[in-house]
């Protein structure tokens, strides 16, 4: 099989919000910049973000970025690390300025300020009571953003490659990353994007597990190009389940809902979430409103037939609020769980929605590798498929699209400095990994009696949601273990009958389950070994001590996973505690 | 299925792959009953309807929103036929 080389000064993968960001940096800089994407930029799975972007803007209350900095650091169950932290809350004014210039049609007050909502685990004051930081267009907050991005790319030229699938990063044997090889999906040819400077933003893997929230499109493609390239993956055993996935089709009602006013039932009617999270409410942070839907499942207080669900109830409202400020929310009810939810609650479940590890990468965007954190020559990472660490253990709603600005602006900027400080040729391509990319191409297409990659993948979901799910359990995690590896083996030898170049969907499918894959070993494996609760990873043998709070074991597993392909090797790196310029946010127990 | 015809059908079954997971669910619906490929006139639809933007889509489908077109309508009103339906196993 051959391939064509292209010279890019940058390279990235992905066209959300992340990938959009960076690439405004680039090309305003002057910079000639590629931006690969499976799908048009502008149906990125950002267009699915739809409860608004947080920051201190202080428009309809007091408001501060410290009081951010202490709700994110809290919310990560302090797994996030602090200098990230404190940069992105810092820098969220800047970036939703910047995005108002590029055109966001955010939502106003009277006054014409931006208008801002309460969002779950968002307070003041240090966590006294919920604040009003969400910024929003309407419920189509992550779309609005990915056309004002999108036409800002076009007018500083960025060049964009639609519908290519990347296949592996080069990275050379010192290395450095020397760019990627890309299958164009409308012929089936392989290019490799020789570029100084690559960044991924490839977005997260959700499609790993069986009931996800995740747009079929989330199949991790940049974790398994970067552990495929010996990169490894960090807290990957830290996935968000949100807690309000419709039952059975993993559809999303958005936390705007309970931000509005709605209120979370169990099978007598109660507002459960009293008992759980007495000031919050139904506003606490995801994973304890998720926790606490699974708890009252189990113990008997979920509603239905098989009481399997709970309710999620919005019928006090009134219904011009309800289509005013939640708009389209009773069309997925009625359409995916046939009830109006004007006149009855919705089923919910807590659902798979957000991966809070991925690519290792400081705050500059730039991957870092080892337990000392040293850069990646030439690569970078942003927005859900990156770990700056500022989710930790779990993330607060409305930070994921903070994230994607400041990350993707920090990963364009770190890059524009990187390629001015390196003005001289591109390294010489190195071939061996181009070698490997097409070998793997090479064994897809002549597979004779190999796996079906729809069953393989099935069983991939099932596997992930038994053994990972929302409550883990040790005996579960180790023979999920097993499990997965034994997936993984039938991975390896998937088969595809349809070997035509053109708009090929089964080959595309082959190759993004490769990438899903890797994820999946990455989560099972961290997961079996991390033997406490934190954040989403909740365990039923982590005790509840008071030198274990809610079972977190500070003494032991204050520290970042690495997981490593080769072998399933994992390591283990420091949390950064130390902020920039403020006083470290000290540990204490998780409550709302 | 001819070459050009399967190189049709592939480069529209990858445009249905959406932003949102509500069309992957309605549109994996539809590809499931139309395994051997589209007739012309709702291949011509699909594909216009493909163009849309994905929320304006899914208004369509749900039936928020109305278009002045009788063949997007009718499709609209047939994938949330689909839809309604029990849900497909995941991809």
């Amino acid at each position: 099989m051959s391939y064509t080389v292209r010279k890019f000064d940058a390279v990235i993968v992905g066209a959300g919000g992340a990938g959009l960001r960076a690439a405004i940096q680039l090309s305003e800089a002057g910079f000639k910049t590629a931006v690969l994407t499976k799908v048009f930029p502008t149906r990125s799975h950002t267009v699915a973000a739809q409860g608004g972007v947080a920051a201190s803007l202080g428009n309809s209350e007091e408001d501060h970025w410290h009081w951010h900095m202490y709700d994110t650091v809290k919310g990560s169950d302090w797994l996030g690390d602090q200098d990230a932290i404190e940069f992105m809350c810092r820098k969220a004014n800047e970036v939703v300025v910047e995005l108002e210039h590029y055109g966001m049609p955010f939502d106003r007050l009277d006054n014409g300020k931006i208008y801002q909502r309460p969002f779950g685990g968002h307070m003041s004051n240090f966590g006294e009571k919920p604040v009003r930081r969400s910024c929003a267009a309407a419920d189509r907050t992550g779309h609005a953003m990915l056309h004002a991005m999108y036409q800002r790319n076009v007018k500083v030229n960025t060049q964009f490659f639609v519908e290519w699938q990347a296949l592996d990063l080069v990275r050379d044997a010192d290395g450095d990353v020397q760019g990627v090889t890309a299958m164009d999906m409308e012929t089936g040819e392989v290019v490799v994007f020789h570029a100084k400077a690559t960044i991924f933003a490839t977005g997260g893997a959700g499609r790993i597990y069986y009931s996800s929230t995740n747009a079929f499109i989330n199949t991790g493609d940049g974790l398994g190009m970067a552990a495929r390239a010996g990169i490894p993956l960090e807290d990957m055993e830290f996935w968000q389940f949100h807690p309000t996935g419709v039952a059975g089709a993993g559809v999303l009602i958005t936390e705007g809902v309970r931000g509005e006013g709605g209120i979370l039932r169990n099978s007598s009617g109660e507002r459960f979430m009293e008992r759980y999270a007495p000031n919050a409410k139904d506003l606490a942070s995801r994973d304890v409103v998720s926790r606490a839907m699974v708890t009252e499942i189990n113990e008997g207080r979920g509603c239905g037939p098989n009481k399997d669900f709970v309710l999620l109830d919005i019928t006090h409202l009134d219904p011009a609020t309800i289509m005013k400020r939640l708009p389209g929310i009773r069309e997925i009810g009625l359409q995916f769980a046939g009830v109006d939810c004007i006149k009855e609650p919705l089923p919910v479940v807590p659902t798979c929605h957000y991966q809070m590890g991925g690519i290792p990468t400081n705050y500059r965007g730039e991957v870092v590798i080892g337990t000392d954190s040293t850069p990646v020559k030439g690569f970078y990472a942003a927005g859900e498929c990156a770990c700056a660490s500022v989710h930790g253990a779990n993330r607060l709603g409305t930070n994921s699209l903070l994230d994607l600005l400041v990350f993707g602006k920090s990963a364009g900027e770190t890059a524009v400095e990187d390629l001015r400080k390196n003005p001289g040729a591109h390294k010489p391509l190195d071939t061996a990994s181009i070698d490997r990319t097409l070998a793997r191409l090479n064994r897809l297409n002549t597979q004779k009696g190999g796996s079906s990659v729809h069953e393989t993948r099935l069983a991939m979901q099932r596997t992930m949601q038994k053994h990972a799910g929302v409550f883990r359990f040790d005996t579960l995690l180790k023979e999920g273990v097993t499990e997965i590896l034994k997936v993984a083996d039938d991975v390896a030898r998937t088969e595809i009958k349809d070997k035509s170049n053109v708009f090929n969907t089964a080959r595309i499918e082959a190759l993004e389950l490769d990438n899903l894959i890797e994820v999946a070993k990455a989560t099972m494996i961290s997961a079996e070994a991390r033997k406490e609760s934190r954040g989403a990873h909740v365990r039923d043998d982590a005790l509840d001590t008071e030198e274990t709070p809610n079972g977190r074991d500070d003494k032991n597993w204050l520290k970042h996973t690495l997981w490593h392909r080769d072998r399933n090797r994992l390591e283990y790196k420091p949390v950064q505690m130390k902020p920039m310029s403020v006083d470290t946010i000290e540990l204490k127990k998780r409550a709302y | 299925m001819d070459d050009a015809t399967r190189a049709r059908m592939g480069r529209l079954k990858w445009h249905c792959r959406r932003a949102l997971l509500e069309l992957d669910i309605v549109f994996q619906q539809f590809w499931a009953q139309h395994e051997n490929g589209l007739d012309a006139p709702t291949e011509t639809a699909l594909t216009r309807l493909l163009a849309l933007e994905d929320h304006d889509i899914w208004d369509l489908i749900n039936g928020r929103a109305e278009i002045d077109d009788p063949e997007l309508t009718e499709l609209a009103e047939s994938l949330r036929i689909h839809c309604v339906a029990t849900p497909l196993e995941p991809r």
